[in-house]
C-alpha cells in the first residue's frame, strides 16, 4: 500500500548498491589479468586471436552501448568499422598520415557516417534504423569494393604501416598486444562513465519509455542520434585498430554478414549487460577457430548456439548467475 | 490579446481548437491558470478534457489557438522543450521506466538539473561525480518525503500501482517544475489512497506549486480545486469555484445529471 505522508520514513541516505568493489577497481582489474595474456598463451598466434578478441569486443561492447541500452538496432556495425579501417589506411597508405593521427581520424570518420543516416532515420518511431543501416551497409560495401584507386578494391588495401612508439615500430602481434589492450581498456571505461552519468540514464529512460522520458526534458532523438554516432566512432576506433596491426583490409570483413554476427554476440553475450561483450568477443574470436574443419557449417552452428542460449538464458551468457540465483529461489520458495 | 494579460497568469490558453477528421474535441477554448492556484479541468467522457491536457503537454498538437506558458508561447514547442520551461506531467496510464530502479526513476527526473555533457560524462571529469551524488541525494529526498525510501533500489516494475503512482509525482517533482500537470492522479485509487493523494497535491500547492489537473473523482475535485473548468462537447460550460459549479444548472443537466443517472 502507498503511503505518501509527507516528511516521514527514515533518513537511509544508501548510495547506489555496489557489491564490493567501485566499477573503476573492477574494470582495472579485470584488465590487470588481461595483461597476462600473452605471457600464458603457448605462441603468436595465440596473441594474435587475443588481439583480434579485444578488437571483436570494442566492437560489441560499442554495439551494446546503442542496442543493450540504447534500445536501437544497427545492421551496419561493421559498415562503420570498415569506415574506420579505411579511413585510417587510406590516410596512412596514399598520404603518408601516421596511424597514431589516424586512430581519431577514423573515429570522426565512422561517426559522421552515423550521422549522416542516423537523421533521417531516426526522425522516424519505429525500427526503421535497423533498415536504413542495412542499406546503408551495403552501400559502404559497394564503395570499398568499388573505389579501387582508394581502397584496393576487392583485393584489399595493401602496405598499411603499423603503429610506432618513438620509431619504434608495433610490428609483431606480441608488440601490438598493449595498444589493443589499452584501447579496448578505454573504450570500457569510456563506457562505464557514460553509463554512469545522467547521460547513460537519460539513454536508458528513452529506450524503456520515450514518452515519459520526453515529459522529463530529455529530447530522444538527439539521444537516440548521440549515442548512434559515438557507437560508430567506437567501431571507427577499432577500424583503425584493425588495419594498423593487420597492416591489411579487404571488403569482405566489413560487409551485412559479419553486421549481424555482432548484433548476435551482444545478444548471446547479454544485452544491456556491462560485461557480457567481453563474453560475446571471445565466443566471436573462438568459434570460427573451433569450426575451421567445417567452414560451410559455421554460420549454421553459430545460429543454433544462439537458439539455445536465448531459449535457456533470454538475458545471454552474462545473464546466467542471475538466472541460476533466481532458479535456487524459486525452489527454495 | 483578448484580454490584457495579467502577471499571476501561468498558463494562458487561448482560443484553442483542435480538430481531428472532422470531429471538434476543443473548440475554440480560453482559460488561465493563475500562479499558485490548483485548477481542475472535468467534464464528460467525449468531452475533450484529455486532448485539452495533450495539448497543454505537447503531444497533440492544436489546430488552431495559442498556448502561453509565463508570456511566453509555448504550442509549437516539442514536449521535451516545454518541460525544459518548467511543465511537468504524470500519466493516467503510467509512463514509468519499469527496468529502472525506483531510485533512478527519480534521477532521470531530476535530468534537467544536470549538467553532465556526453563528453564529460564519457570522461568522468569530476564535476560528473559531483553532480551524481547530488542527484541521488536530492531524488533519495523526495523518495523519502513519499514514503517510497525503502524501494529505492527496488525495480520501479516491482511497485503496486499506487505507488507507482506516488513515483510518477515524485519523479515529476525531481526537476522543481513551475507548473504540474496531474492527468487523473486518483484514477484507479482506492478510496484511502485517493485521499492521500489528494492531501499530497494539497501539501504541494500550500509550498507554492501551481497544479493543473483532469480528474473524474469529482470528490477530490471539488475538495481540492481553488477553480474548476467544466468542459462539454469541447467547450467551456462552466468555470469558478466549487460551490459555482455544483449550482450551474447547465452543469447538472451534462455532467452531474449523467453521473446521478450512473450512481
Amino acid at each position: 500500500m502507498a503511503s505518501i505522508e509527507a516528511k516521514t520514513g527514515p533518513m537511509t541516505h544508501s548510495r547506489l548498491p555496489q557489491r564490493g568493489l567501485s566499477r573503476h577497481a573492477r574494470l582495472a582489474l579485470v584488465w590487470l589479468a588481461l595483461a597476462a595474456v600473452p605471457f600464458v598463451v603457448p605462441n603468436a598466434y595465440w596473441i594474435s586471436l587475443a588481439n583480434l578478441a579485444l578488437i571483436n569486443l570494442v566492437l560489441i561492447a560499442s554495439l551494446n552501448l546503442l542496442m543493450g541500452y540504447g534500445g536501437q538496432i544497427s545492421l551496419a556495425h561493421a559498415g562503420f568499422f570498415g569506415l574506420g579501417a579505411y579511413a585510417s589506411g587510406i590516410l596512412n597508405v596514399r598520404y603518408g598520415v601516421p596511424p597514431w593521427a589516424g586512430l581519431p581520424a577514423a573515429a570522426v570518420v565512422a561517426g559522421l557516417g552515423a550521422l549522416l543516416i542516423g537523421i533521417p532515420a531516426l526522425r522516424l518511431r519505429g525500427h526503421y534504423l535497423a533498415m536504413a543501416t542495412l542499406g546503408w551497409n551495403a552501400i559502404l560495401v559497394v564503395f570499398f569494393t568499388q573505389l579501387v584507386g582508394f581502397t584496393g578494391g576487392p583485393n584489399g588495401l595493401l602496405g598499411v604501416e603499423p603503429f610506432s612508439i618513438f620509431g619504434h615500430a608495433l610490428d609483431t602481434e606480441a608488440k601490438a598486444f598493449p595498444l589493443a589492450w589499452a584501447v579496448a581498456f578505454f573504450v570500457m571505461l569510456a563506457i562505464s562513465n557514460l553509463l554512469a552519468s545522467r547521460i547513460g540514464r537519460s539513454i536508458r529512460a528513452v529506450a524503456t519509455n520515450e514518452l515519459g522520458a520526453q515529459s522529463l526534458g530529455i529530447d530522444s532523438f538527439r539521444t537516440k542520434l548521440a549515442v548512434f554516432v559515438l557507437s560508430a566512432g567506437m567501431a571507427g576506433i577499432a577500424g583503425s585498430l584493425y588495419v594498423h596491426i593487420n597492416q591489411y583490409a579487404s571488403p569482405e570483413t566489413f560487409g551485412i554478414a559479419p553486421s549481424i554476427m555482432l548484433l548476435v554476440m551482444v545478444a548471446i553475450g547479454g544485452a544491456g549487460t556491462f560485461y557480457g561483450p567481453m563474453l560475446g568477443a571471445l565466443i566471436y574470436t573462438a568459434v570460427p577457430q573451433i569450426l575451421l574443419d567445417y567452414e560451410d557449417a559455421e554460420l549454421m552452428l553459430f545460429g543454433l548456439g544462439l537458439l539455445v542460449v536465448l531459449i535457456l538464458f533470454p538475458r545471454g551468457l552474462a545473464g546466467i548467475p542471475a538466472a541460476l540465483t533466481g532458479l535456487v529461489r524459486r525452489r527454495r520458495a | 490579446m483578448n484580454t490584457p494579460r495579467r502577471t499571476d497568469d501561468l498558463l494562458e490558453v487561448e482560443n484553442l481548437t483542435c480538430r481531428f477528421a472532422g470531429v471538434t474535441a476543443v473548440d475554440d477554448l480560453s482559460f488561465r491558470v493563475k500562479a499558485g492556484e490548483i485548477k481542475a479541468v472535468i467534464g464528460p467522457n467525449g468531452a475533450g478534457k484529455s486532448t485539452l491536457f495533450n495539448m497543454i503537454a505537447g503531444v497533440t498538437r492544436p489546430t488552431d489557438g495559442t498556448i502561453k506558458f509565463d508570456g511566453a508561447r509555448i504550442d509549437r514547442l516539442p514536449t521535451h522543450a516545454r518541460a525544459r520551461r518548467g511543465i511537468a506531467r504524470t500519466f493516467q496510464n503510467l509512463q514509468i521506466f519499469r527496468e529502472m530502479s525506483v531510485l533512478e526513476n527519480v534521477m532521470v527526473g531530476r535530468h534537467l538539473r544536470g549538467r553532465t555533457t556526453t563528453l564529460s560524462g564519457l570522461l568522468h571529469l569530476p564535476s560528473v561525480g559531483a553532480e551524481e551524488r547530488a542527484m541521488e541525494a536530492a531524488a533519495m529526498a523526495l523518495l523519502e518525503r513519499f514514503g517510497l525510501a525503502a524501494k529505492a533500489h527496488a525495480p520501479a516494475g516491482s511497485l503496486a500501482f499506487g505507488q507507482m503512482k506516488v513515483l510518477e509525482l515524485a519523479r515529476a517533482l525531481a526537476s522543481e517544475p513551475r507548473l504540474l500537470l496531474l492527468d487523473e492522479p486518483a484514477a484507479g485509487l482506492p478510496h484511502a489512497e485517493a485521499d492521500k493523494m489528494a492531501e499530497t497535491i494539497r501539501d504541494l500547492n500550500r509550498d507554492g506549486m501551481t497544479v493543473l489537473l483532469v480528474e473524474h473523482n469529482m470528490r477530490m475535485v471539488m475538495s481540492l480545486s481553488h477553480d474548476i473548468l467544466v468542459l462539454n462537447n469541447g467547450r467551456r460550460i462552466a468555470e469558478g469555484t466549487a460551490e459555482d459549479v455544483r449550482r450551474h444548472p447547465e452543469v447538472l443537466s451534462a455532467y452531474l445529471g449523467e453521473e446521478a443517472a450512473d450512481a
